[in-house]
């Protein structure tokens, strides 16, 4: 009896027409045009290899309110991170003497389009960098400062910052770099790896389950074409091993540490899986 | 995060008469009040309570805040302007700290 009423009402609700996007878990048909000015690709065709025809944003995923905010570069709450990592690139620091910008000169000339090819390969130490790495070890080398702590409120600033600086260029890693190929391997092994009570791997969600509810939560592909991203959730940025550690944590597993051999290949791994987006950082999502 | 810092996008010009849209935001936490830390304390309320926006001393909008707006408070609204002036911009803080902005406007 009770199965019939709840019917009943899901019937009333789909025939008011406005049900669509309310039940539908299909991605959005919406196109990400920052300020009217810049269109993103939020949508591309797969590079050769992946599982998927097509990749996608996180954005298409996301409700019209979330995706309106990321839209508005001046409501995108996200923006102030940038503004508070423009601010530590211009500050000097350490025994050096020196800041960023020291060397670096003008972010948006010297760091346009960096944020499009990490992780790259670190010669010296003989594996993948990500932007989070760079930056420290050029604050231990070359500022002759403390490396930020993992998710310091000011390494996830700067990050926010540099990455900004490629908003709106394709996600294009060059793979060819150094050992990248087996670190790639290992964090697709890695991917397809079920773990924790519940006992799921990133694709169990973000491959076969995309587009679907679970929970409140719509599935995207896990793409981190945006980070790191501004989560209404936490009112703050959050970064790229952070949300890794958040899935891994919800598959009720251990996690790895920020920075580990394990997250740094997923980090190959994932963001190859998103080539060709447009770099959204500072994304908005929920 | 730093100290609050208020961002606000007014036009730089516009015709006599006409009705332009005002946006404002402040970096700020917007601690409810309502949540424990670590320890199990209380973690006292701070938050923007008020918010008022001038134009050459006359009010044009104001409101007050909750505890329940979520972090970093943006505001989106409209004015008639007349004539040239400078708008001005107030967020008090639960502290008795006052973080003003002011921005002017050409009307032609
Ligand atoms: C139990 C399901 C589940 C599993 C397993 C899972 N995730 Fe997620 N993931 C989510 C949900 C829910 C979100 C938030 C909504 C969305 O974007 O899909 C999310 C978001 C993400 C995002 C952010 C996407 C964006 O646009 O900002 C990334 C990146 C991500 N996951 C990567 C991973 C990786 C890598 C793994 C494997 C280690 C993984 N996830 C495992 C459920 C899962
Ligand atoms: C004394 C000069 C100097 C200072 C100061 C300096 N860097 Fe560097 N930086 C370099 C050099 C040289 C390279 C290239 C060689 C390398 O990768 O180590 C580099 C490379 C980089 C790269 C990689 C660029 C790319 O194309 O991939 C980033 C990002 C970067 N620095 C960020 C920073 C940040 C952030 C700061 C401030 C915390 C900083 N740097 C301070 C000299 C400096």
């Amino acid at each position: 009896m009770k199965n019939r009423i709840i019917l009943a009402a899901a019937a009333a609700v789909a025939a008011s027409g406005m049900a669509i996007s309310v039940v539908s878990a299909e991605p959005a048909d919406d196109e990400l045009v920052i300020d009217g000015e810049m269109t993103m690709v939020t949508r591309t065709a797969a590079p050769k290899d992946h599982p998927l025809d097509e990749v996608m944003s996180g954005w298409l995923f996301r409700t019209p309110e979330t995706r309106a905010l990321e839209a508005d570069s001046f409501q995108n709450p996200g923006m102030l991170y940038v503004e508070r990592g423009e601010e530590i690139w211009n500050t000097v620091e350490g025994e050096a003497g020196k800041s960023c910008a020291s060397c670096h000169g003008d972010a948006s000339e010297t760091m346009a389009g960096v944020g499009t090819a990490y992780p790259k390969w670190d010669a010296d130490a003989k594996r993948p960098i990500n932007l989070e790495l760079q930056i420290n070890k050029c604050r231990e080398n070359n500022l002759k400062a403390e490396a930020y702590k993992f998710d310091a409120a000011e390494q996830k600033a700067l990050t926010t910052y540099i990455k900004h600086q490629s908003l709106g260029k394709p996600v294009q890693m060059d793979l060819s770099q150094g050992d990248l190929q087996s670190w790639w391997k290992k964090g697709e092994e890695l991917y397809y790896t079920r773990t924790g009570q519940l006992n799921l791997s990133c694709a169990s969600c973000h491959e076969e389950n995309n587009g679907k509810y679970i929970r409140a939560d719509h599935l995207s592909q896990g793409n981190v074409n945006g980070f790191p991203t501004y989560r209404l959730k936490q009112a703050n940025m959050v970064s790229l091993h952070n949300r890794f550690r958040g899935c891994i944590r919800d598959t009720r597993a251990e996690y790895p540490a920020a920075f580990s051999d394990e997250l740094m290949a997923l980090e190959v791994y994932v963001t190859w899986r998103g080539t060709g987006l447009s770099v959204e950082t500072p994304a908005v999502r929920q | 995060m730093a100290a609050p810092k208020p961002r606000v996008k007014v036009p730089k010009s516009a015709s006599a008469g006409e009705v332009i849209t005002i946006k404002t935001l402040i970096s700020h936490k917007m601690e409810s009040g309502q949540r424990k830390d670590k320890q199990g304390n209380v973690i006292p309320r701070k938050i923007i309570n008020k918010f008022t926006c001038e134009f050459e001393g006359k009010p044009v909008f104001s409101c007050d805040l909750e505890p329940a707006i979520s972090a970093n408070p943006y505001f989106e609204f409209n004015a008639k302007v007349m004539e040239s002036g400078t708008f001005k911009f107030t967020w008090v803080d639960d502290s008795g700290d006052v973080y003003t902005h002011e921005q002017g406007i050409e009307v032609k």
